[in-house]
This record gives C-alpha cells, structure tokens and sequence, in this order.
C-alpha cells in the first residue's frame, strides 16, 4: 500500500521509497522536507470539492502538501515503526 | 575605512527570519538585487552593543545547502563566501524554529559543519508554548556547541540577548576554535541526529491538540475551504473599494486645495499651468489611489504571515493543475493583484523552469493596482453607485468581474501556453505549509511601507516623467487662435496616427493619447487623461470639475467600456517587461509577452465595443 491509499488520519511509516517514479528535482525537495524510508507520516487532507488531489501529510511536527502522485511513490506500512 | 563587519540570518523557510530580520533592524532596510542572479537581498544596519555598527542580511530560507533553487543556490554560496561582489559573513545567525526543532536541525547541521562563528535563535518560542512544548535551550547549546537564545521575534522576546550573543559570536569561536567542527554527515544521519538532539533538548511534550490542526480542519475541508477562500477573495476586494473612499476623497481633496492655492499664489503663465496641469493634475490623480494599493497589499500580507497563503496554494493547486500549473503559482498570481513586479519575482520559488515560465508570462494578467486607478475612474463615472443587494455594491460587482475576466484570461492562456509554446510534463506541487500564527503588526506595518513606497517612488519618477513629457507634447506647440489646443500640439498629431488603429475598437483621439504615456505605466492612462482634459478646459471651472464627471460627459458607455476591457489585458508597464526580460535572461519571451497581450487587448476591447453598441447600451 502507497501514502495515497491511507484515510484521512490515519497514521502510518514510509517503508520504502520508488525514487525513479519521481523527478530528481521532487525527490530532493521531498527528502529535504523529511519524507524518506522510516519517516512517520499521517494523512491529514486530501483535495478540494471531492477530488483527491493534492494530499497534505504530516511528518513530524510539520505539514507538507504534495500530489497524489508523489505519494504514490512511497509504500507504506500503517502503524507507527 | 574599514568594511562594516557582517551577520547573515540562515535557517528553514518558515523558521520566522524576516520577523526576526524586522526586529533586529527596524523599518530601514535596503531591499535590492544579488549582483548577476534575481534574488532579493534583504539587508539593514544594527548597533550592536560595543558601539559598532552591523550590516545584517536576510538570506533565503533554505531547507539544505544541496540547492534547488536559485534561493538556495544564493544561500549556500553566501554563507560558504563563493558569491562574487558579496563577503562572506563574518557570523551566521541560525534561526530555527522551536515548535518545528527536529526537522530544522536538520540543515542546522549543515550550517553548524561549516565551523564558522555561528548563534542560534531558538525563535517561535510562544508558538512551541502553545503547542505544549518545554524546551531546554542550554541542553540544545550544549549539543550543537554554540549559544542559543531562545527567541519570540514578534513580541522582542530575547532579541537583546540575541545581539549580544552576536556580539560576541566570533571572540567566543576564536576562544575555542574549531572545537565544534562537526564532522561532515549523510542525509540520513544527519537526520538520526537531529531526532537525537531534539529528543534531549524538549523536556516535555503535551499531546493536546494543536490549534492549528483545528484550524486546518475547517480552512482546509475539501467544501468549506475553497468556499471560504473566495468568500476572502471577494470580501478583500469589497473592502479596497468601500475602505479606500473616505482616505481617497481627502487626499482628493488636499490635492485640489494645493492646486487652488498655486492658481492664486501664481500669475497666469507656463509655471503655473506646468504646476497644476502636469504635476498636480497628473501625479496627484494617481497618488489618489496610495489607499485602495495599501489596502490589498495589507490583505496579502495578513494572509502571508499567518500561514493562510500556503493554505490557499493548497486549495488552487487542484484548479492550477487543470491548466497546467500548480498551487506554487498561486502565490506568485496572487501578488500580482498587487503589481506584477514582486510577482513574476516571486515566481523564483516555483523550481519547474517551464511551469515558472508560463506563470510569468500571465502574470501581468492579474489585475495590478495600478489598473485600479483606470477602472476606478471609468467606474465612477459609467456605472452607478447603486446597490444590488444587501451591502453589494454596483461599482464592487464591475471591479470584481473585471478582476474575474483577468484570472479567466489568464488561465486560458496558461492552458492554451502549456500546450503550445511552453510544452512539457506536468509539474508537481510540494509544498511545507507553516504553522498559523497571529500576524504582528509591525511586521505588517513595514511591509505596507515597503511597498507603498515603491508606489510613490513610481509615482514620483516614471509618472512624474511621462506626465512632464505629456504635458510638453500637449502644450506645444501652442495653438492659434479658432484651434484647440490638443489638435495644434505634437501629442494630437501622434494621437491622429494611434486614432487610425484604435477607432475601430470605439477608443477616441483624448484615449489614444493617454495610452501612448501609459505604456510608461498603466495608472499613467488617468493621469494623461486629467492632463489632457484639463489643457483643453475653456475655464477654471471646467477644469476643477473631477475627470470622473467630464468623461461620463464626454464619452459613450460602449467607449467606456472598450477601455476597461483594453486594460484587462494590455501590457503597459515598462517595468513589468524589464523585470520580465531579467527574469527570463533574453528579449524572447518579454517581446511574446508584449504581442500576445496587445493582440488580446485589441480583440476584447473591439468586442466589448461592437457587443455594448449592438446591445443599444
């Protein structure tokens, strides 16, 4: 199961990250942000007027909005590590 | 004379340096360009406590020395003295944010690594409290080996200790130097460390709730929250007309009695018609609108400093991404309502070259402020001041779908743009989104000086210039008897020429004329046309009448109209394009930029022309 799969706060721990899904740029920027293999992450929003897109996630005591296909790039494994 | 030692603020975005850059230096700060690159260097003075004076510089928040973006790339080569024309800072002020500690020591490490003189502002600490977090601050110095002053920018919490820390920052690193030399570590590690030392130095941690979660719930609901965003949106556009009025008819007003006293003060002649016919009537019909700018301006800002913005960005990615952008170009869009300068500057944080590219290229969109001195006059003068329902007004509802037709305009463009000349993968959206916090006045306050400032400096210079130059083409040469005055002079004749093109599309010669000057700037178009009808007034009388009144006179309502609908979209702004030219690094795309929106201008006025005449209106 992918980041994007979880309900709204439900809590979960970033297993493995498919890099080559994002573009080099993305993948910096969400690594500098703290989303990496062993990050505990929520989902904490998802998309305006019933769209699921984009997702706001919490990883540590910060909050961070990204697309759906972002978070599809990350597997994750629900429940605290 | 020596050079005046340095101090440069580096942290996370977000960590609540700018708030803290006000507090140390106050309201005279020197806002400019790095030499070669477009980012803002933010610099001020500060009287450190032995007297000497020190150049603080606000560096771009970074979230890693592994740039990736320009801002980055500008922090990383200041603080490491690799920038050209810019020393290295002699100490680093490391503001981190206390409710936030974990994830910014993370590139703290990275600062700490580069052994140079360094004191940390542990800032934000009445938002940790709030959130329930005990912080050990001497536990913290204790692991990083530099002092930390735990800080509150907004309320001055610890900010004089902050300068004596920064004081003394480099006795204390010559004292023992390179004892904290960090070694050099990975992502990951430094990542491990950050938790550890986190760990150590939050002495308790309340599981509460936090506000701001709460808060999100609603702003953030995926029905509410895009409700309420535009209710914000049109509620700020409400308020910079009603608001404005009262402050505007005064300065209207002072305006007016200067001139009357200069026509009593001076015998009729050239200095007296130069004083009220260009300076007077031309600056002043603009320095009017100072009101409605400071107030979107103070919307903006109150909506940047509280964290809604980012929340905003949220909720128009989805709209964004429709045309091919992301909710990064929000913020940029959004602060070209204001004016498209800082806005096509802010489009630096958009790190997609071709997503920024596009976001540039409609910028100039948006409905500035300086359009709002064009569509408050024809509005005043074309539309009646009736109510539609409840306390929604005629006027605003005109003003509100002028703005609409900007943003549908520009997001066909984008559309149209990403699939043409702009062409290329879609672009993602990843973005931090800051706590909310309650905006500090001061901070406020200096931002709304900053950029009324930059307003009256235009208006004191280029609009000055271009109305002293109007005023000449229009007074000379001068006419003879029988003849009016504007058919004589050398504007009329360029206005003829103009006039050709531009009738078809329902523009008069008085309206050809203003736009000539207004590719200066657009809010010159009123200026001109005060200029112009008050050379061509027969009496004092006629022309101490306001220009709202005179055009609702002089020109049709399909006239008035087409004029709207020119400034919807025409480019006239020399600086827009010169700030678009060095955004983009060539003559290209300003030059494209340029044609498109003349083109579009063109069409929409001629079809607002030919439509309200067809309508009978």
């Amino acid at each position: 199961m992918t980041l994007d799969d979880l309900q709204r706060g439900q809590q979960a721990t970033i297993t493995s990250v498919d890099w080559s899904l994002l573009a080099p740029d993305e993948a910096k920027r969400l690594r500098a942000l703290g989303l990496d293999e062993g990050a505990e992450v929520a989902l904490a929003h998802a998309g305006v007027f019933g769209g699921r897109d984009p997702l706001a996630v919490v990883v540590g005591r910060m909050t961070v909005a990204m697309r759906r296909k972002h978070a599809r790039a990350m597997a994750v494994q629900v429940g605290q590590a | 004379m020596t050079r005046i030692r340095t101090a440069a603020l580096v942290g996370n975005p977000n960590a609540g340096k700018s708030a803290l850059f006000n507090m140390l230096t106050g309201a005279r700060q020197k806002i400019a360009n790095y030499p070669g690159v477009t980012v803002e260097r933010k610099a001020g003075r500060l009287a450190l406590p032995n007297g000497e004076p020190l150049e603080l510089i606000d560096l771009p928040g970074s979230y890693s020395f592994d740039a990736s973006s320009p801002d980055e790339e500008v922090t990383r080569k200041v603080v490491h003295g690799e920038l050209e024309g810019e020393a290295q800072p002699e100490v680093l002020v490391l503001v981190l944010d206390a409710a936030n500690l974990e994830q910014h020591l993370v590139f703290a490490q990275e600062v700490l690594a580069l052994g140079r003189p360094t004191v940390v502002a542990l800032n934000m600490m009445d938002l940790a409290e709030r959130d329930g977090l005990v912080l050990d601050s001497s536990a913290l110095s204790e692991a990083l080996g530099v002092p930390v002053i735990p800080t509150v920018a907004v309320r001055r919490r610890g900010i004089a200790d902050l300068v004596w820390a920064i004081n003394n920052a480099e006795a204390r690193a010559a004292r023992d130097p390179a004892d904290h030399q960090q070694p050099h570590l990975t992502l990951p590690e430094r990542r491990l460390a950050a938790r550890n030392i986190a760990k150590a130095a939050i002495l308790s941690q309340s599981t509460e709730h936090r506000i701001h979660s709460g808060l999100d719930k609603v702003l953030l609901n995926p029905w509410l929250g895009p409700v309420i965003l535009f209710a914000l949106l049109f509620v700020i556009f409400q308020a910079v007309f009603a608001w404005a009025t009262p402050f505007a008819d005064a300065l209207d007003g002072a305006v007016g009695a200067i001139s009357g006293w200069v026509m009593e003060a001076l015998p009729a002649g050239l200095l007296r018609d130069f004083l009220t016919d260009a300076v007077l009537a031309g600056v002043g019909s603009v320095v009017v609108f100072l009101p409605q700018i400071v107030i979107l301006f103070f919307f903006i800002l109150l909506m940047e400093s509280s964290g809604y913005m980012a929340r905003a960005a949220f909720l128009m990615d989805r709209m964004m991404q429709f045309v091919g952008l992301s909710g990064r170009s929000f913020i940029p869009l959004l602060s070209s309502f204001a004016c498209a300068i800082p806005g096509i500057m802010a489009t630096r944080s958009i790190s997609d070259p071709k997503d920024r590219l596009t976001t540039i290229l409609v910028a100039p969109l948006m409905t500035c402020s300086a359009r709002l001195p064009v569509y408050a006059v024809i509005i005043a003068a074309f539309i009646p001041n009736s109510k539609v329902a409840g306390p929604i007004g005629l006027q605003g509802l005109v003003l509100f779908a002028l703005y609409v037709a900007g943003i549908l305009g520009a997001m066909v463009v984008a559309l149209v743009l990403r699939r043409s000349v702009t062409k290329g993968a879609a672009s993602g959206f990843i973005m931090e989104m800051p706590r909310y916090q309650v905006p500090h006045i001061k901070d406020l306050l200096i931002g709304l000086w900053q950029r009324a400032w930059v307003f009256l400096r235009r208006a004191g210079t280029i609009i000055f210039a271009a109305t002293v130059i109007l005023w000449v083409l229009l007074s000379f040469p001068k006419a003879e008897e029988g003849e009016s005055q504007m058919d004589a002079s050398i504007a009329g004749k360029l206005a003829t020429g103009l006039h050709v093109v531009v009738e078809p599309i329902g523009f008069n010669r008085e309206m050809a004329l203003s736009i000539i000057p207004a590719m200066a700037a657009r809010e010159v178009a009123v200026a001109s046309l005060a200029t112009t009808y008050a050379v061509d007034a027969e009496d004092e009388e006629a022309e101490a009448e306001g220009l709202a009144q005179t055009l609702s006179t002089r020109w049709s309502l399909p006239t008035a109209l087409a004029f709207l609908a020119w400034f919807v979209f025409a480019p006239q702004c020399l600086s827009t394009i010169a700030v678009a030219r060095r955004e983009t690094n060539g003559w290209k795309w300003p030059a494209f930029m340029l044609a498109y929106l003349f083109a579009l201008a063109y069409l929409s006025a001629g079809l607002t022309f030919w439509i309200a005449t067809a309508a009978g209106l």
